[in-house]
């Protein structure tokens, strides 16, 4: 009884908690609100008139939504993999991180989830692909395994998430024998969610730059490029808002190893290249289409090398100590190693995987504005979901607010005003 | 989210909700609601909805299914549909060859086609889809062009090659399907269940033939042009927002009619019939000619071939 009552006490001081701030959060929300409702108008249009008013047609049948989903089933399995160098390295901090990366994993999961619910032609048939309920053609479809481990994974993070703060809030140390193993867990599972994405493009031996033996490689050494980006910089500025500590060795040591995955991204991606432009099959077309253009076509080429440039200056300047120590260009790395990966396991892994079609024709994909729109207020909804639970979760991981000080009058986000 | 009321019903068809729908469980009528906010038209019942996999349906409940869509499509259209649930015949397995040699590439096909299977019209979405080939290239995807458009066919120094789905026996697009929406029939063809299917197109990224199609918008079919003989597998009306393909006429073969692309080729490229009957021309071309299957090396192994006649 006890506990259902402290329970509904942690769901309630929680919803005050994230309805109370200062005018800087307000306008915030306010303005995340604004932009979920400028692409929830446009989503309408599109289920009124149908997919026809994005530019995807029958030759590139998946374009920007699908492009942003799979990047960031990327920095949901990145964000959880700092796990890993966490517990090697047993940071002090380590809570704090842990429970960071999974409130990322889970809106990046909501991102995901909501692009593939936009994408599909028929929302109302969304309980088709429920297990039980439909008729998921599992273990065949990749996509079937996808929808079981993005949900499975989202399922995990949000229980370890409101499990440590329910601790946090009632003042209790959480159980170790639950959460460590659960923590550990989430670590396969994170290499799961992204394979799976891998695999769904890697299987179809109709589209020759899908089917590389390395796609999967690939899209974990750019997640963890990618993911920890977002997170340094988060954790930078977390520190500087709240009294959350986290020492600089622990974001030097996160950029170094950040540095490894670049340079092993970069090789795969070196890798792959070689082998298609160099023995130069018919399946160089598509290569040809993203980096240097086909038939006159090259709209995906400046990208393309944007992508390049970014990523090899990244690691550059974290594989130099002094550049990675230095908060400017680290944080000028942060931002070009994350354009780099959102263009390479976005766009730049979509289109020229559908383009030329199977049947050798060129159609020139690019985003409509209702394909934008839609995708900013996905973008906003996630951004409003990560928002809302640092609201709440800060001051109960400082323990500043929990069941008895957080009752005591005082304004729940006192301390700063803003999360 | 959205107000029901600004949907446009098309005319003549009334709002299902207007119904007597007392022994209704409130439940799935609620489910249905919010299902019609989401198709985006006031004309999503619950019985629509909530209906099965055609699979997994009984007989009696595929008879109330084409009841009810024969139903609909009398509303839409103001013509009696027929919508046939034909079994595959057993002892059939269909085959098709085409004769590069003799294709024009007249096109004529594609436009039968078009009619036959009542596909939306503007946006025209087209099963079979005709490549010119540079003759001194062979068969070569990076120099076909499927928008050739000369003053007469064929053009000098070219050779047509008509692409539609191979009804493979090892069909990606089925593989991939996460809902089980299209499936391999026992004479062979590939077909889709148009109410099951969820639009996430992930079997039109599988398919290396470019055979299977999206209704992007609300497919276009004025009623004057509804072919009223159906198949629930095959021809009959769809929606937005779902995949369709090629059937091999499935309304018409298994009828022992030839299909409508083999029946309107003039120059007799077009054969058909059953590879399990040793008489068949079907098996005469595989005995006699020499056959070739479009992107062999991927192991689909098509029930449709190609073959050079002359």
């Amino acid at each position: 009884m006890t506990t259902l009552r402290n329970f509904s006490r942690f769901i309630t001081d929680t919803l005050r908690m994230i309805t109370t701030g200062g005018p800087v959060y307000y306008l915030w929300v306010g303005f995340l609100l604004l932009l979920i409702a400028f692409g929830a108008n446009a989503y309408i249009g599109q289920i009124h008139n149908g997919l026809l008013v994005t530019n995807m047609r029958d030759q590139v049948s998946w374009g920007f939504y699908i492009g942003n989903f799979t990047f960031l089933v990327g920095v949901a399995a990145a964000a959880i993999m700092l796990v890993i160098p966490a517990y090697i390295y047993d940071w002090e901090p380590i809570k704090e991180i842990t429970i960071l990366g999974e409130m990322l994993a889970i809106s990046a999961l909501v991102m995901c989830l909501g692009f593939v619910m936009v994408d599909i032609g028929r929302p109302d048939r969304f309980w088709h692909i429920m297990p039980l309920v439909g008729r998921l053609n599992w273990p065949q479809s990749m996509l079937a395994w996808d929808v079981l481990v993005l949900n499975a994974y989202l399922v995990l993070n949000y229980f370890v998430v409101t499990y440590l703060l329910y601790c946090a809030y009632t003042e209790r140390h959480y159980v170790k024998k639950l959460v460590t193993p659960l923590v550990l867990l989430s670590i396969p599972m994170a290499v799961s969610i992204h394979t799976c994405t891998a695999y769904l493009y890697n299987g179809l031996a109709s589209r020759p730059f899908w089917n590389s033996a390395i796609l999967a490689p690939r899209f974990l050494a750019s997640a963890f490029c990618s993911g920890p980006a977002i997170l340094l910089i988060l954790l930078q500025i977390l520190r500087k808002t709240t009294k959350l500590s986290i020492k600089d060795e622990a974001i030097f040591k996160i950029a170094e190893l950040m540095a490894y995955t670049m340079g092993f991204n970069l090789f795969l991606t070196a890798a792959e290249s070689f082998k298609e432009l160099y023995s130069g099959t018919e399946h160089m077309v598509y290569f040809q289409y993203l980096l240097f253009g086909l038939k006159g076509h090259n709209t995906l080429v400046p990208y393309a090398w944007a992508s390049i440039i970014f990523g090899a200056i990244a690691f550059i300047l974290f594989l130099v100590p002094k550049t990675r120590t230095n908060w400017v260009t680290l944080n000028i790395g942060c931002v070009l190693i994350y354009a780099s990966v959102y263009i390479e396991k976005g766009m730049g892994l979509i289109i020229p995987g559908l383009t030329p079609d199977a049947l050798g024709e060129i159609y020139v994909y690019t985003p409509s504005i209702t394909e934008i729109s839609v995708a900013a207020g996905i973008f906003a909804l996630g951004f409003l979901v990560f928002t809302l639970m640092l609201k709440a979760a800060v001051p109960m991981m400082l323990g500043e607010f929990t069941i008895s000080r957080g009752r005591k009058g005082a304004q729940p986000a006192k301390s700063d005003g803003h999360a | 989210m959205m107000d029901q009321d600004a949907c446009q019903p098309s005319p003549g068809a009334p709002c299902p909700s207007g119904e007597n729908n007392g022994r209704r469980e409130f439940l799935g009528a609620a489910v249905a609601a919010v299902a019609t906010a989401l198709t985006g038209c006031g004309k999503l019942s619950k019985e629509e909805f909530l209906q099965h996999n055609f699979r997994e349906l009984s007989k009696e409940e595929v008879l109330t299914v084409i009841e009810r869509l024969e139903k609909e499509y009398k509303e839409k259209y103001g013509k009696d549909v027929k919508v046939a649930n034909t079994p595959a015949l057993p002892g059939v397995m269909f085959g098709y060859a085409l004769d590069l040699s003799r294709c024009i590439g007249c096109r004529r096909c594609v436009h039968a086609c078009v009619k036959e299977n009542n596909q939306s019209r503007d946006p025209e979405i087209q099963w079979i889809r005709v490549l010119e080939m540079e003759k001194e290239e062979g068969v070569n995807l990076q120099v076909a062009e499927q928008y050739y458009n000369p003053a007469e066919v064929p053009r000098e120094g070219h050779f047509y090659m008509p692409v539609q789905c191979q009804q493979c026996k090892k069909p990606p697009c089925v593989k991939v399907c996460p809902v089980g929406a299209t499936w391999k029939e026992k004479d062979g063809i590939v077909v889709v269940d148009y109410n099951w299917c969820i639009g996430c197109r992930y079997c039109m990224a599988a398919c290396p033939y470019g055979a299977r199609h999206f209704n992007w918008g609300e497919p276009n079919l004025p009623s004057k042009d509804v072919n009223t003989d159906t198949h629930y597998l095959g021809n009959r009306p769809r929606a937005k927002g779902v995949v369709e393909k090629c059937t091999f006429c499935v309304q018409r073969t298994r009828k022992g009619l030839y299909t409508a692309c083999v029946e309107v080729c003039p120059t007799g490229s077009r054969k058909f019939g059953n590879l399990l009957d040793k008489e068949s021309e079907i098996r005469y071309v595989l005995e006699n000619k020499r056959v070739f299957k479009f992107k062999e090396e991927l192991n689909t192994q098509p029930n449709f071939f190609y073959f050079y006649g002359v």
